[in-house]
């Protein structure tokens, strides 16, 4: 896939609470095709604190708007500095980036996101829908207000909700939702969260011989390959998460679960 | 506009600006965001002779103005270079130079031996810098005996032209160029990264799998300036800079300091066109300033 570098004008910027908010980007020109599991590589303006570009997810794609949603959490220097963009303002993308999701040979599926993981799943939900593939949704947090998005979600499919401290949906981890206990139901599972929520996941799945793939967050410096700053060990040895990820089936890597 | 054409030993380049090994990949990589033919050469990563995997990530941390890495020369080995990627870019209209990394002196001159039968490939940059590996590499470049030793060697053994990087970390780097230089080599560029370290506070842990790595980025720019202006100097053979150029201003100041060609390096990270902006820039800065070639500011520094 062709790969872009584009000045995006900010048409909204989304507060969902005080850790998340959701910029709407658009272009003079059509956006190009973009997939899910894909990020962009975000410059970061105004913030001399700030080196590097900043990989954040496609969140969701309205192509009868030309409008490009990315969901961040404010964590840093870099995305604080997100935060502050307002309508009209500019942001430089370089786009899209990495691969996608398998969706062929499923037809039922579970998407588990974890707090800001839930990113790219929302686009997958949306393409999910359109190939008429069953999906449910189990959604996970430290808290209520790590849930996001949940009503867009419901578009798509039956939505499962875990909080650590109870606060909404069922209380204790995603991991022990009552969904899970129908994981053998569902052809694969497709997550995004924290490193050792997504371990966990990857060892039920194997436990029962469910597919799964996961979508890895390693800290990168290029985006496209040319740096080698951000591998993960595969099967086949160490592989960037840029452009061989950031979407990976567990098989492949090599973790201890 | 100005003849921006420069030479490094018999090699002609259509312009100063060269991608710095490590920072753009094959070339390829980056080829929906510029036109490659347009540089005057792209230095492909970091070669050995065997395959390696490089150091366990985490391999990255920002820093002020900078990032430090600790990739450890990540690269499938020189066949596998020769066979399947050298297909793949040989058709690039520049000079494709190959970036020689080792540990050991035979497998210096076993990669450069392979080397010497490609078309496309007119010269090398020996690395005898890389900080990030523990055997060799940069051991070879800080001491004046063994750079001016592997230089030898390897000047024996490759017939084109030989560019030997060198590393910043040394107490005098005009005293290494020059042993290079009497050792046969056709050019030397620097600066290499210079070694580093990040810690999490919060963690209490270093940042890098591997403690310490080499630090890039417009944070090392005066420090690469000061040595380029030193070893140009120095020594009577081209310097080709690097270190720190974030645009084509950068990029002038070290043809001032004495570097006869550039390399752009971290910069690419940020702006994967700007190497093609850079030559534009310099085309520029020729024409704002009425010089007719752009050989005419090499070490035109007013002092
Ligand atoms: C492919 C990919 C897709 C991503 N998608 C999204 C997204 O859609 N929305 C979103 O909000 N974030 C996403 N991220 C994470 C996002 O890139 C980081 O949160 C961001 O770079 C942090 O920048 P900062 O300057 O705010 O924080 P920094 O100051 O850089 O870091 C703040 C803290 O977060 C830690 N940190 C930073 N980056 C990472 C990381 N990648 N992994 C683990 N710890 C980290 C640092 O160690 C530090 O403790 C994605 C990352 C990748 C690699
Ligand atoms: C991620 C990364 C990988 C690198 N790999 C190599 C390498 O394989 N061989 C080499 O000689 N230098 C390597 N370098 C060093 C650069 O070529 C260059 O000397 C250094 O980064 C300073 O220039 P800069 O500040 O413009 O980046 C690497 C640098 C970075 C940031
Ligand atoms: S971030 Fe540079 S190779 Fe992946």
């Amino acid at each position: 896939m062709k790969k872009f570098i584009d000045d995006l004008t900010v048409c909204s910027n989304r507060k969902l609470n005080n850790d998340y908010f959701i910029l709407g980007l658009t272009s003079v020109k059509p956006l190009p095709a973009m997939l899910p599991g894909q990020f962009a590589e975000v410059k970061v303006e105004n913030n001399p604190a700030v080196f590097l570009r900043r990989p954040i997810s496609v969140h969701d794609v309205d192509y009868a708007k030309n409008i490009l949603y990315l969901l961040v959490k404010i964590v840093g220097e870099g995305t604080r500095t997100l935060s502050f963009l307002e309508t009209g303002n500019t942001l430089n993308l370089v786009y899209p980036l990495g691969n996608t999701f398998t969706t062929e040979d499923v037809k039922n599926v579970l998407l588990v996101g974890g707090g800001c993981g839930i990113a790219p799943l929302l686009y997958l939900a949306r393409h999910l829908h359109n190939l008429k593939i069953k999906t449910t949704i189990l959604l996970g947090g430290r808290t209520e207000t790590d849930i996001l998005e949940s009503e867009a979600f419901r578009q798509y499919g039956e939505v499962y909700i875990s909080t650590d401290d109870g606060s909404l949906g069922e209380k204790g981890f995603l991991t022990n939702n009552s969904i899970m206990a129908q994981i053998t139901n569902f052809d694969r599972l497709y997550c995004c969260g924290p490193l050792p929520m997504m371990k966990v996941l990857a060892a039920i799945a194997k436990q029962h011989q469910t597919d799964c793939e996961v979508s890895l967050e390693n800290t990168m410096a290029c985006g496209i390959g040319a740096c080698l700053c951000c591998v993960t060990p595969t099967t086949a040895g160490n592989k960037c998460v840029c452009t061989e990820g950031p979407v990976f089936n567990v098989k492949q890597l090599q973790w201890q679960i | 506009m100005a003849d921006l054409k420069v030479k490094i030993g018999a090699l002609e380049f259509k312009n100063p600006v060269l991608t710095a090994s490590g920072t753009f990949g094959y070339g390829h990589e980056f080829q929906d965001f510029l036109n490659i033919s347009r540089l005057g050469g792209i230095i492909v990563k970091g070669t050995t002779l065997e395959p390696r995997q490089g150091n366990p990530y985490p391999r990255m941390a920002e820093t002020p103005s900078g990032m430090l890495n600790a990739v450890g020369l990540q690269n499938k080995g020189i066949d596998v270079f020769i066979n399947e990627i050298y297909p793949q870019i040989k058709h690039f209209d520049t000079n494709i130079i190959v970036n020689v990394s080792g540990s050991k002196l035979e497998d210096y001159i076993a990669v450069v031996e392979k080397l010497n039968h490609l078309d496309r490939i007119p010269a090398i940059e020996l690395n005898i810098s890389c900080p990030n590996v523990k055997q060799g590499g940069m051991a070879f470049g800080t001491s004046c005996t063994s750079a001016a030793e592997v230089t030898k060697a390897v000047r024996a053994a490759y017939k084109k032209t030989l560019i030997v990087k060198l590393s910043p970390n040394v107490t005098n780097i005009a005293e290494i160029a020059k042993a290079v230089e009497d050792a046969g080599a056709d050019s030397v560029s620097l600066i290499n990264t210079l070694l580093g370290m990040a810690i999490d506070a919060e963690t209490r842990r270093p940042v890098l799998s591997t403690i310490t790595g080499g630090l890039s980025g417009p944070c090392i720019k005066p420090i690469a300036l000061r040595m380029v202006w030193q070893v140009s100097k120095a020594i009577k053979i081209p310097v080709v800079g690097l270190g720190g150029i974030m645009n084509a201003t950068d990029a002038v100041e070290f043809l001032l300091a004495g570097a006869t060609a550039v390399q752009i390096g971290t910069a690419n990270f940020i702006d994967p066109a700007i190497s093609e902006k850079i030559v534009d820039g310099i085309g520029e800065y020729c024409t704002r300033h009425n010089i007719a070639a752009v050989t005419e500011l090499i070490g035109a520094l007013k002092i």
